[in-house]
């Protein structure tokens, strides 16, 4: 039921290509009538040759026919492999695209809770084995049907008794092969989850092969390596094994039927009742009659494949998406009201995490929070975000429920700089540009400067211009925090949420670039998450949390004289200060 | 890839008889024309019925050994191209492993794993391949062309040829098609990476609204690739028509052509039939060797990767050194004034001609003492943790622990004394134990524990199902300060002699940090402890602190000291906020 809604998908994808795929199906036609009427023509030329001494004149007529079926077949079959190539390649260019186009829409509860890598096999190896499988498939299969029954119609109206023998050995051709793809399906299962097994460890050991060789753990990741190492030869020999019966085994029947072929071929001859012309014609039938369905089984198990990968993407591309916004008004001239009123949320249902929450925040305000590992702090730049929707409640700026607004125009009232910094591949300044494409190098530079990265940016090899490699390769984590910070210098939006974005800056760069900071906030709305209690002491509101909530709230000087949590916080920095002064 | 045939040494006998036995099957089919002109001309042309009833039985033994030869020979090329690939699989992996940071540094772990996977895979297809076919395929062209001389000389030229314009063909067509097929898994190779950098930058993109700008790039891009491949098609789309086509031309020749000599009487028709036969032979065969060439060559791209891997050697020697650190330790002991750790005039470069990353850096570290180590990004601070546990050699200088060279000990020993907790928290599939184990494979449920207590990860183990919780790939299942406090605990397992924290600390909060350090001071096996940070506060109490600035030694004492002479450290302790008082 399954395979029939992704097979009616995969139809939709094909539809804009229905004149190519007819065009493609055209060319297979003639290409199969015209490849089996030469042997038919052959057979003729061989008759001229045989019977009644040479008719050299006959035979050139002949030949000459043979010669433009050729040339038929030739120029067909290169029309159709062009056509089927473009069928296939236009329709994956299409996948690929609705999936990027969906993973740009997909909500974070999503994003979060699937690996990216199988995510990006999706998108490249599954899209391929797909086209591979399926589409190329496809016209595989379509030309061996074609070519078997077009053999068998050819072969009946010259002789239908040896065509029944033909008929009779069909069946055991097609059970050998379906015989051994069944037995070898499981084998082949069973040595792709091994190498799944093997590549995981690979991955693990090799990403962390530091860790590995600090631990002197190298001699116990080769043993747990040769473990799965061996299963894979066994498994692989299995498998590889028993798939390569298919060709012998196939070839065989083929070389029964060949035989018998000839024997009653033959038998027929000496009747008189066929000449030698239609023998060879139908031994060169036989000889190629097996041939599609060999074809047609390997295709058989490449399209179950194909059709699990095609599922697959489809699901992805099902994939709920974030609710549209389209017809909701943008937000604009953001005065930086924020506020979170009973706000309840959590990731899954069976651990709750922010509950009852409520934050106001004044224009201009600034406010950090802090916490313990896991309390709940980014999260609560996800709800604002509107990386994830609240589960109850609402959150608002400036009075406007922001699920009633666009996303693209909340999103852009904040200018976010992430403790894990993320950089994409390109130039210096592309990613400098990122948050206001039109910037002029002038102002890049000038923003660079404000946050102290332009000394760093000049020693790069070729300054602005310096390509760097997916996700900042070369850069130190604070270089790269501080391209980060100097995106959202260059873009300037009205508000201002920052989760550890100095964490790996160094304190004495910090400390240069608190002017640019200080000068940033100015009159921005911001949301400061640290653990630096330097940086959040000179905060308007300081949100303590705790396991999802907001235990305390106040000012740096209100909430030490409260004495609660936040006092214990602040002490264990500074105890070891009291201790020694 | 000639250094890799020696992972075939194993298998000599079978990569000698899978071939052998495919050229038998060969052998066994190229009969089979022969058998049928015998039965066309004395057979049916001496209508003699029990010719062509015994040459059908022939026909069907010939058929029965060849398969018996082909399941032979593929048993044979299976298991010794699974053989092969496990031997070099194990041989690869046991070499990554053998490498040293430094040339770990110069390698791409997503290189490293591509070359154990898929180039490994690709090879043993190319083995086993070219076992399979590499003899029948040429054995069955040339044979029929040998055959075709037997047959008749003047015919057997146009074979000659044929083949040599067909060899001609096929090299031109893949000639021109192999640089555009890399061209096509370059384009291919830019989706993965828009793909992979636009799923871990989600967040950003989305904030800065930039999914239309993201699409329409990857719609450009994935328009270039469809292009490319397009490109690539209609070369490749030549192949199969091209060959049909001057197939089908030798034929007509030769039927014309054999007409002719018919006529003269120099052959009979039942020859000119088995020509026929044979000719058709080479077509399905050459295509066969056209694909084979196609997996060989690929398999050799892949085999030279592979065999470059195995080209960089590890710089760093442990050979003639069995001295035990044990050794060393306990006759420190006795002399009592061996420092734990020293530093002697070191100078270390990561490349020759590269800057210093440390120059001339003296200091020691009495055992049980704490050595603090604090000083800006890319000051040289992991550099010298680093070359304690010798994971790079020191370019000038020595570093000395217990005494003796790190040169002179055994590095597994060197290293099971060293407790590391890298900057990276990571946390490998399997058991919360498993990966405690790491630190001591011996180690008691109980030595666990107690671990897990000094290192403030009691709630952490509690939280996911205690020891035996499970760990998924890379601890995605935990969070940063969690995965933390698991890699201290890790170290701890060890009872190390000298425990190191490369800024390990900056994903716990102040709380968990303070904690650990007080549980660190009361280890009874009192460790010589190296602590980066950032942050004074974590270090304040060390017994010593190194300042570092750009690789140089800015000062070093007790924190009173440094406040009081050194002004790099004054201006990092002021820059975290923290005055004395």
């Amino acid at each position: 039921m399954k395979d029939k809604a992704t097979f009616k998908r995969i139809l939709e994808y094909l539809k804009p290509y229905r004149s190519l795929i007819a065009a493609s199906m055209l060319c297979a036609v003639i290409s199969v009538a015209m490849s089996l009427y030469v042997p038919i023509l052959i057979g003729e030329a061989i008759d001229h040759i045989v019977y009644g001494g040479v008719d050299l004149k006959a035979v050139r007529a002949v030949l000459l026919k043979t010669l433009f079926a050729a040339l038929l077949v030739g120029v067909s079959q290169w029309c159709m492999n062009l056509l089927n190539n473009r069928v296939a390649y236009f329709t994956v260019q299409d996948i690929r695209n609705d999936m990027f186009h969906k993973l740009l829409r997909l909500p974070f509860r999503f994003l979060d809770s699937h690996a990216h890598g199988v995510l990006v096999s999706q998108m490249i190896a599954d899209v391929d084995q797909f086209s591979d499988g399926l589409i190329m498939g496809f016209t595989q299969l379509f030309t061996g049907l074609l070519t078997i029954l077009g053999t068998l119609v050819f072969m009946f109206r010259m002789n239908a008794r040896i065509t029944f023998i033909v008929l009779l050995v069909t069946p055991l051709s097609l059970f050998v092969a379906r015989f051994v793809s069944k037995r070898t399906f499981s084998m082949f299962t069973r040595q792709s989850e091994i190498r799944g097994d093997q590549t995981a460890v690979i991955h693990e050991m090799l990403q962390n092969i530091k860790v590995v060789k600090a631990f002197g753990y190298e001699e116990r990741a080769k043993a747990r390596f040769d473990g799965i190492n061996e299963e894979l030869r066994e498994a692989s020999l299995k498998a590889i094994f028993y798939s390569s019966l298919t060709n012998p085994a196939t070839r065989f029947v083929n070389a029964v039927m060949y035989a018998l072929v000839a024997l009653f071929g033959a038998l027929t001859v000496l009747n008189g009742s066929m000449t030698v012309g239609v023998l060879t014609c139908f031994l060169s039938y036989a000889n190629q009659y097996t041939k599609p369905f060999n074809e047609i089984t390997g295709v058989i198990t490449e399209f179950q494949n194909a059709l699990a990968c095609a599922a697959r993407v489809f699901a992805l591309i099902d994939e709920e998406t974030e609710v549209p916004d389209d017809d909701l008004p943008a937000l604009s001239e953001v005065q930086g009201h924020v506020a979170l009123s009973n706000v309840s949320f959590s990731y899954t249902p069976a651990r709750k995490l922010i509950e009852h929450l409520n934050i106001r925040v004044e224009p201009g305000q600034r406010v950090a929070i802090v916490g313990p590992t896991g309390s709940g702090k980014t999260t609560i730049i996800n709800l604002l975000m509107r990386f994830y929707d609240v589960d109850a409640g609402q959150i608002t700026v400036d009075a406007r429920d922001i699920r009633e607004v666009t996303r693209q125009s909340l999103r852009s009232a904040y200018g976010m700089v992430l403790q894990e910094t993320w950089l994409r591949s390109g130039t210096v300044a592309d990613n400098i540009r990122l948050g206001k494409p039109s910037a002029s190098r002038e102002e890049i530079i000038a923003a660079a400067k404000e946050t102290h990265a332009h000394s760093f940016i000049r020693r790069m090899e070729k300054g602005y211009d310096t390509e760097i490699s997916e996700d900042g390769g070369e850069l130190s984590q604070g270089q790269k925090q501080l391209l980060c910070i100097t995106r959202i210098m260059l873009s300037l939006p009205p508000m201002l949420i920052l989760d550890e974005a100095t964490s790996s800056i160094d304190t004495r760069t910090e400390l240069r670039i608190q002017n640019a900071f200080q000068k940033l906030m100015q009159g921005r709305t911001s949301f400061i998450v640290a653990h630096r209690l330097s940086t959040i002491r000179n905060a308007d509101t300081i949100l303590v949390m705790r396991d999802g909530s907001v235990v305390e709230q106040g000012s740096h000087e209100e909430l030490l004289r409260k004495a609660g949590f936040y006092a214990e916080l602040y002490r264990s920095q500074y105890e070891q200060d009291a201790g020694s002064s | 890839m000639r250094s890799l045939l020696k992972y075939l040494g194993a298998y000599k006998k079978e990569c000698v008889l899978a071939p052998l036995f495919k050229m038998l099957e060969a052998i066994f089919e190229l009969f089979v024309p022969f058998v049928v002109a015998d039965i066309i001309d004395r057979g049916i042309g001496g209508r003699d019925s029990g010719a062509v009833i015994s040459g059908a039985v022939l026909m069907i033994v010939l058929g029965i050994v060849g398969l018996l030869s082909a399941v032979t020979a593929q048993y044979f090329a299976a298991k010794a191209a699974t053989g092969f690939s496990t031997a070099l699989r194990h041989d690869l992996f046991a070499h990554i492993m053998s490498l040293s940071h430094k040339e770990i540094d110069g390698l791409s772990s997503s290189t490293m794993i591509t070359r154990m996977t898929s180039d490994v895979n690709q090879a043993q297809t190319g083995v086993n391949m070219f076992l399979r076919l590499f003899l029948r395929s040429p054995f069955i062209v040339f044979g029929a062309m040998i055959m075709a001389f037997t047959i008749d000389v003047p015919s057997a030229m146009l074979f000659v040829l044929l083949i040599a314009v067909l060899f001609a063909v096929v090299a031109f067509i893949m000639r021109l098609n192999i640089p555009m097929l890399k061209a096509v898994q370059q384009k291919l190779d830019r989706l993965t990476l828009l793909t992979r950098e636009n799923l871990t930058g989600s967040r950003v993109i989305r904030a800065f609204c930039l999914e239309g700008s993201e699409e329409k790039g990857f719609r450009e891009d994935n328009q270039a690739y469809i292009g490319a491949q397009l490109r690539s098609g209609r070369i490749s789309a030549l192949l199969n028509p091209l060959t049909y086509v001057i197939v089908n031309l030798a034929i007509i020749i030769l039927i014309d052509t054999g007409a002719v000599r018919v006529q003269a009487g120099a052959l009979t028709p039942g020859k000119v039939v088995a020509l026929y036969n044979y000719m058709s032979q080479i077509l399905v065969e050459l295509v066969k060797f056209a694909n084979l060439i196609l997996t060989i060559n690929k398999a050799l791209a892949s085999g030279n990767r592979i065999a470059d891997v195995f080209k960089v050697q590890s710089s760093l020697t442990d050979q003639g050194t069995d001295l035990s650190l044990t050794t060393c330790r306990e006759d420190a002991l006795d002399k009592k004034e061996s420092p734990a750790v020293s530093f002697e005039g070191v100078s270390f470069r990561y490349h020759e001609n590269g800057d210093y990353a440390l120059s001339d850096l003296s200091f020691s570290a009495a055992p049980g003492e704490t050595v603090g180590i604090i000083g800006g990004t890319g000051s040289g601070k992991s550099t010298i943790v680093n070359l304690i546990p010798r994971f790079y050699d020191a370019s000038e200088g020595t570093v000395r622990v217990f005494g003796q060279d790190v040169k002179d000990i055994s590095l597994s020993s060197l290293r099971g004394e060293i407790g590391l907790v890298p900057q990276k928290a990571v946390l490998f599939q399997g058991t919360i134990a498993d990966n405690l184990r790491w630190g001591n494979e011996n180690a008691g449920d109980a030595e666990l524990m107690e671990a897990v207590r000094l290192a403030a990860a009691e709630e952490v183990v509690e939280q996911k199902g205690g020891l035996t919780g499970p760990v998924s790939q890379g601890g995605t299942n935990f969070s940063g300060g969690q995965k933390q406090r698991l890699t201290i605990a890790r170290a701890l397992v060890r009872k190390p002699r000298i425990l190191i924290f490369d800024d390990s600390s900056s994903a716990l909060d102040y709380l968990t940090d303070l904690k650990l350090r007080q549980n660190l001071r009361k280890l009874d096996y009192a460790p010589t402890v190296f602590m980066i940070s950032q942050r004074t506060a974590t270090i304040k109490n060390a017994d010593q602190i190194l300042v570092m600035d750009d690789g140089e030694l800015a000062g070093a004492g007790t924190h009173e000291e440094l406040m009081r002479t050194c002004p790099v450290y004054r201006e990092i302790h002021e820059s975290q906020g923290e005055h004395e008082g």
